[in-house]
């Protein structure tokens, strides 16, 4: 007698739990060649909604963690990443119809971008803040601080463009809603797994599976969300739609980058972008 | 808030009514105990299921609104300032100074230390001020305590008096005793209005709760609450439909309407329209104002005040822009 296969269900990753989408709603995801893949869920307003109160409910414990507590636990998430690699290559294979040498790469590339920001976790203050010199008996220090809550709209690159997006902004304290990239899905759902796995606490960061212009409005005219990262938009019109709609709090904004080559150095703008600069004065002792 | 006459005018007539069950110990434990038992699958599962509506764009808005015209704002704490009272009271006058349009809430709800500070900012705002009294909230203290402490608030000018019962006497039986408090505390309050707290968290069972509905009924309290939000649990939706059924009940009997104050863990607008859907369900339309329903709560306030944001503006809001209290 064969064996019916025990097949996945890929669900929504918000709060640190594997929910259904709160609508009942799926889509079907094709891969490379357009034949069935799975099921995934469509999420909706009110997945975005839960999802915002998770990141902000998951802020105030995050950004408090040591910078070099933090920067152990996304140095973890590469390490079960580095665990399932093989789960990972063979999802890229199925979903973007890549080689296998290719996947490899990406897979590798992924890891290394994890590890190399979970270093910058404790040296981006020494990088970017500053004691500054001013004309009194003061010390002037600036600091870089976490924004808050972050909306990303994640870029095609199913895993390692969504590492790219989504590691900087945690290394620094933030926390993330992040709406994957509407083709593939599935590697962000169990890019999903890992991250709950790897001692992230919950609601750090959260998955949403779904239409891109359903959901993006709503969190961009969202007035607990701190800042919204564009990369992955492609349409030009609906970009320019939700930076007005993110002017409105004054959310600070990334503008669209749909083509970059993700296997290039980041550079520090990812992390700096979602940043404020607080700056104290404080009297020099006599 | 005052009631409406015809319900004023009932009091007296109502109270004729159960002279006989009244008159001793044993005639009210045996009304008390011959009260139908409450079934509690049977109610744990209409509540659950009252739980489910779904109410939607011009009802939530009116659900809303009328939610916020039942908050009773709480500050019940050790911690408690002029201060916090002042700025408790200002809110409650004006819960969303971006927008006239919100209406204010029943009543701002404290010790009764504070109740001149309250009643000093509300002035006659038509915000009422309630004072919770008798030894809130164990209620452990000897009678004439009790009475001063009404006393002490009413002069100062509350409006209503949230009383706790003695729980310690109706677990043990003395249901004549629980009786006679009520009665004197009611007597303690003149023209303030009553309400009379169970601390259903700590009364055992859905039954008790049943029983203590009807005999602070009979006493006179103007209200029935669920708790001091200082026990847990504190309102439950099946605790509330008990107290919604006593009060339907006992208009059926006497032709006299009591309110009822679920108070405590009520947190977000959903919690809310649940216990608005079910007091239409159970009590009837007639209870759906703010001279029959109250929520005591006071993080409530906030989550209204966000989905009512969110219904007029079209976005999600956040806490950042509503006060901290």
């Amino acid at each position: 007698m064969s064996r019916i296969d025990v097949r996945k269900t890929y669900k929504l990753y918000i709060g640190g739990q594997f929910p259904r989408s709160e609508s009942g709603r799926s889509y079907v995801v094709n891969d490379a060649k357009g034949r069935l893949l799975a099921n995934a869920a469509q999420a909706s307003r009110k997945d975005a909604r839960d999802a915002v109160v998770a990141a902000r409910a998951a802020f105030g414990g995050w950004s408090t963690k040591t910078a070099y507590n933090r920067a152990q636990i996304v140095y973890r998430i590469a390490e079960v990443l580095e665990g399932r690699r093989e789960q990972f290559e063979a999802e890229l294979r199925a979903a973007e119809g890549v080689s296998a040498a290719k996947a490899k790469t990406y897979v590798d590339a992924a890891i290394d971008r994890l590890v190399w920001y979970a270093g910058w976790a404790d040296k981006i203050t020494q990088v970017v803040g500053n004691a500054n010199p001013v004309a009194g008996p003061f010390f002037n220090l600036s600091t870089p601080e976490p924004s808050g809550v972050i909306a990303v709209v994640a870029p095609r690159g199913a895993l390692l463009g969504l590492v790219s997006v989504v590691a900087p902004l945690i290394v620094t304290g933030n926390t993330v809603v992040v709406i994957a990239s509407q083709d593939n899905p599935l590697t962000a759902i169990t890019l999903g797994e890992v991250m709950a796995t790897s001692d992230l606490p919950g609601g750090v960061v959260n998955v949403l599976t779904g239409s891109q212009s359903e959901i993006a409005p709503w969190l961009a005219s969202h007035m607990d969300v701190n800042g919204i990262d564009l990369t992955g938009v492609e349409d030009a019109a609906l970009a320019s739609e939700l930076e007005v709609a993110a002017a409105d709090n004054l959310k600070r904004v990334r503008r669209p980058a749909p083509d970059t080559d993700w296997l290039l150095e980041p550079g520090l703008d990812r992390m700096t972008r979602f940043m404020e600069t607080k700056t104290v004065w404080h009297p020099i002792g006599v | 808030m005052t009631p409406t006459s015809s319900s004023t005018a009932s009091t007296a007539s109502s109270a004729g009514v159960f002279d006989d069950v009244v008159r001793s110990e044993s005639s009210l434990r045996r009304f008390l105990h011959g009260l139908p038992g409450v079934d509690q699958v049977g109610c744990e599962a209409r509540a659950a299921g009252l739980a489910t509506r779904s109410i939607k764009t011009t009802s939530k808005a009116f659900a809303i609104d009328l939610a916020i015209r039942m908050v009773d704002l709480t500050t019940l704490e050790g911690q408690d300032t002029h201060g916090k009272v002042r700025a408790l009271a200002s809110k409650a006058m004006r819960p969303d100074p971006a927008d006239p349009s919100c209406p204010a809430t029943a009543a701002v709800c404290v010790y009764p230390d504070m109740v001149a500070t309250a009643k000093q900012t509300l002035g006659d705002s038509g915000v009422n001020v309630a004072a919770v009294a008798t030894a809130f909230p164990s209620g452990r203290a000897a009678m004439d305590i009790k009475l001063a402490d009404t006393r002490d608030a009413v002069e100062a000018g509350a409006d209503e008096i949230d009383m706790v019962i003695d729980r310690g006497a109706f677990l043990s039986g003395r249901y004549l005793d629980v009786y006679e408090e009520i009665a004197q505390v009611k007597e303690a309050c003149g023209d303030a209005h009553l309400k009379v707290i169970f601390e259903t968290g700590e009364l055992q069972t859905y039954d008790n709760v049943r029983r203590a509905s009807w005999l602070a009924m009979m006493a006179g309290g103007h209200f029935i609450k669920t708790s001091t939000g200082k026990v847990q649990p504190a309102a439950t939706l099946p605790v509330t439909l008990i107290m919604l059924e006593a009060v339907r009940d006992f208009r059926e009997q006497t032709g006299q309407m009591v309110g009822v104050k679920p108070a405590g863990g009520i947190k977000t607008t959903k919690d809310a329209i649940k216990y608005l859907v079910m007091v239409n369900e159970i009590a009837g339309p007639d209870w759906l104002d703010p001279d029959w329903f109250r929520f005591g709560a006071s993080t409530l306030l906030n989550d209204l005040l966000m989905q009512r944001t969110k219904m007029t503006t079209g976005r999600y809001s956040g806490p950042d822009y509503f006060t901290l209290d």
